[in-house]
């Protein structure tokens, strides 16, 4: 009787196996497929978020010029010319000049902007500030650094210069966040100058990497500090007065 | 508050020690009384000392050099002596950047941002006490201040310089950048208040010089640097009421960590002859408004 049950069970375990062995690799292609799905459909969202402002072929092509790094660790900008289809409209041209500084350049040495990173919204004010939501890759791929970060935000506020002439001023989120820093340095609770043409008197601008420090005027102390009031808020962010509003895109900034 | 407790361990230990020797009730009830006093001083003291809740500095309260008036740090700073108030520059607050949590720019290497700015800040305190400078730090350990609460421990201090160390994530390896903060336009409410945010407003010109200074002296040191020191929107020198310089050392991608190390000497070095450079020059502003 034992011997009999023994058989048996020996018996199912072998069938199992069998089963087993021919159904392994089966299961394993299946995963491979899911997973492959998955990352085509990931792939094809962030093809959808890019390619929200289609090239339009009907416009006539035009010369952008577009800024990347220079390749020599020197945190230099170089442009390049790139001929595109731009919109005459300032927002559209804006996106499509800002998604091709995304794709990067053909030598990905040369990106100033993560791979990952993708423009998410994109708005322009009557007082020509402008305001770019970015994907958070932007904040979490950018690598840490004042340089580094100084280059990414350069590369966007000199190719939106360069390209659509209405653009004054650059305010950056992140996910439609006001975020304190880009990557734990760059303050992003301002605004960044990018007509350095047309200079306005405006609060918290950026002046372009590796621009060297206006000598110090005179050898005299400054004047004297007016007290300083310090918010409740201990971090800090947002709390550039001037530009609060900016951060849920609620009403316009107010002129200083 | 801990010093306090350690206070009172000590007394209890000498209480039990005398109990021992037979000494007897009178000592603990002089002891007892002895801890009573202490207490009832460090109370006193206590109720002196600035709310941490102080919505504003002045300028003038801000040239006492005694006096903290803004809110203080999540890490007491240590100052390696104990303050001597003068006029002119006489402190400098050195902020080894991140820490905690936050570990700053890694290499592929394993080295982290915020452990190495630690070594380097030792090394640029020394230099900088060599020069009879008074140092203060924002933090000694792996903490993580908020970029308020370092500001705040320089804007409590009268006649100081802010110093931020960083080490980059680009840039060519061996080269170090200073970073003054961008231009901001000075704007006052109607009270004369410059707001928290803006305190680096007045000091710009200040920085410009003082980070020019020592990015000359890096220049000479580390070929490859730029000769003069560059704007960037640093979100650390905002908020901060003196003259204040980013330090940037290219950088955490070198394989080997001993690369890095070897800059120290020559940071600090540079660090420390220019702010002494710089001190001539630097006037604190004193009541009135009046330099």
């Amino acid at each position: 009787m034992t011997a009999r049950w023994i058989r048996w069970v020996v018996g199912v375990l072998c069938v199992a196996v069998l089963v087993g062995a021919i159904y392994f690799p089966i299961l394993r292609r299946r995963l491979q497929l899911a997973a492959k799905l998955q990352q085509q459909t990931t792939e094809q969202a962030r093809r959808e978020l890019t390619q929200a402002v289609p090239m339009n072929p009907g416009e006539p092509r035009v010369k952008a010029r577009l800024f990347w790094g220079s390749g020599n660790s020197d945190g230099l900008l170089v442009d390049s010319t790139v001929e595109l289809p731009l919109s005459s409209d300032p927002v559209l041209r804006s996106k499509q000049v800002l998604n091709t500084l995304l794709a990067g350049p053909v030598d990905a040495e040369l990106r100033t902007l993560p791979p990952d990173g993708v423009l998410l919204a994109f708005y322009l004010l009557p007082n020509g500030t402008a305001i770019a939501d970015f994907s958070e890759a932007l904040a979490t791929a950018t690598p840490s650094g004042i340089q580094s970060e100084q280059l990414a935000v350069d590369s966007i506020t000199r190719t939106l210069e360069a390209n659509v002439p209405g653009v004054q001023r650059l305010k950056i989120l992140i996910h439609g966040q006001e975020m304190e820093t880009l990557a734990g340095h760059l303050d992003l609770t301002g605004t960044f100058l990018v007509n350095t043409k047309g200079v306005q008197a405006t609060p918290a601008v950026a002046t372009p990497v590796s621009a060297p420090a206006t000598p110090a005027s005179t050898d005299k102390p400054a004047p004297a500090p007016a007290p300083i009031t310090k918010p409740g808020s201990s971090t800090g962010a947002g709390a550039l007065t001037p530009e609060k509003g900016l951060g849920k895109l609620a009403q316009p900034e107010r002129k200083p | 508050m801990a010093d306090r407790f350690g206070m009172l361990l000590d007394v209890g230990n000498i209480v039990r020690m005398k109990g021992r020797a037979r000494v007897g009730k009178s000592f603990r009830i002089g002891t007892l009384l002895f801890s009573l006093v202490v207490g009832a001083v460090a109370l006193s003291f206590s109720s002196q000392a600035p709310s941490q809740t102080t919505p504003a500095v002045s300028a003038t309260q801000s040239a006492v050099p005694q006096t903290p008036l803004t809110a203080t740090p999540q890490a007491p700073p240590q100052t390696s002596s104990p303050a001597v108030p003068r006029a002119g520059l006489n402190v400098v607050v050195l902020d080894p950047a991140h820490g905690g949590t936050d570990p700053g720019a890694r290499g592929t290497g394993g080295i982290r941002e915020s452990e190495i700015v630690l070594d380097f800040a030792a090394q640029v305190r020394r230099a900088l006490e060599a020069q009879g400078f008074q140092v203060v730090q924002t933090r000694q350990g792996n903490e993580d201040p908020s970029f308020d609460d370092r500001s705040a421990i320089a804007n409590a201090q009268g006649g100081a310089v802010f110093v931020t160390l960083h080490i980059a994530s680009t840039g060519l390896p061996g080269t170090a950048r200073v970073y003054v903060n961008s231009d901001l336009p000075v704007t006052t409410d109607a009270g004369g208040l410059i707001s928290w945010d803006r305190a680096q407003t007045p000091f710009q010109g200040l920085s410009r010089k003082l980070g020019d200074l020592v990015q000359g002296l890096l220049a000479q040191r580390f070929k490859g640097s730029p000769s003069t020191a560059q704007t960037a929107a640093v979100r650390q020198l905002r908020t901060t009421a003196a003259p204040a310089i980013a330090v940037e050392i290219s950088s955490v991608v070198v394989e080997d960590r001993a690369d890095l190390d070897r800059m120290a000497p020559g940071i600090a070095d540079a660090i420390a002859t220019g702010i002494a450079a710089f001190r001539p020059s630097y006037v604190v502003p004193t009541m009135g408004g009046t330099p």
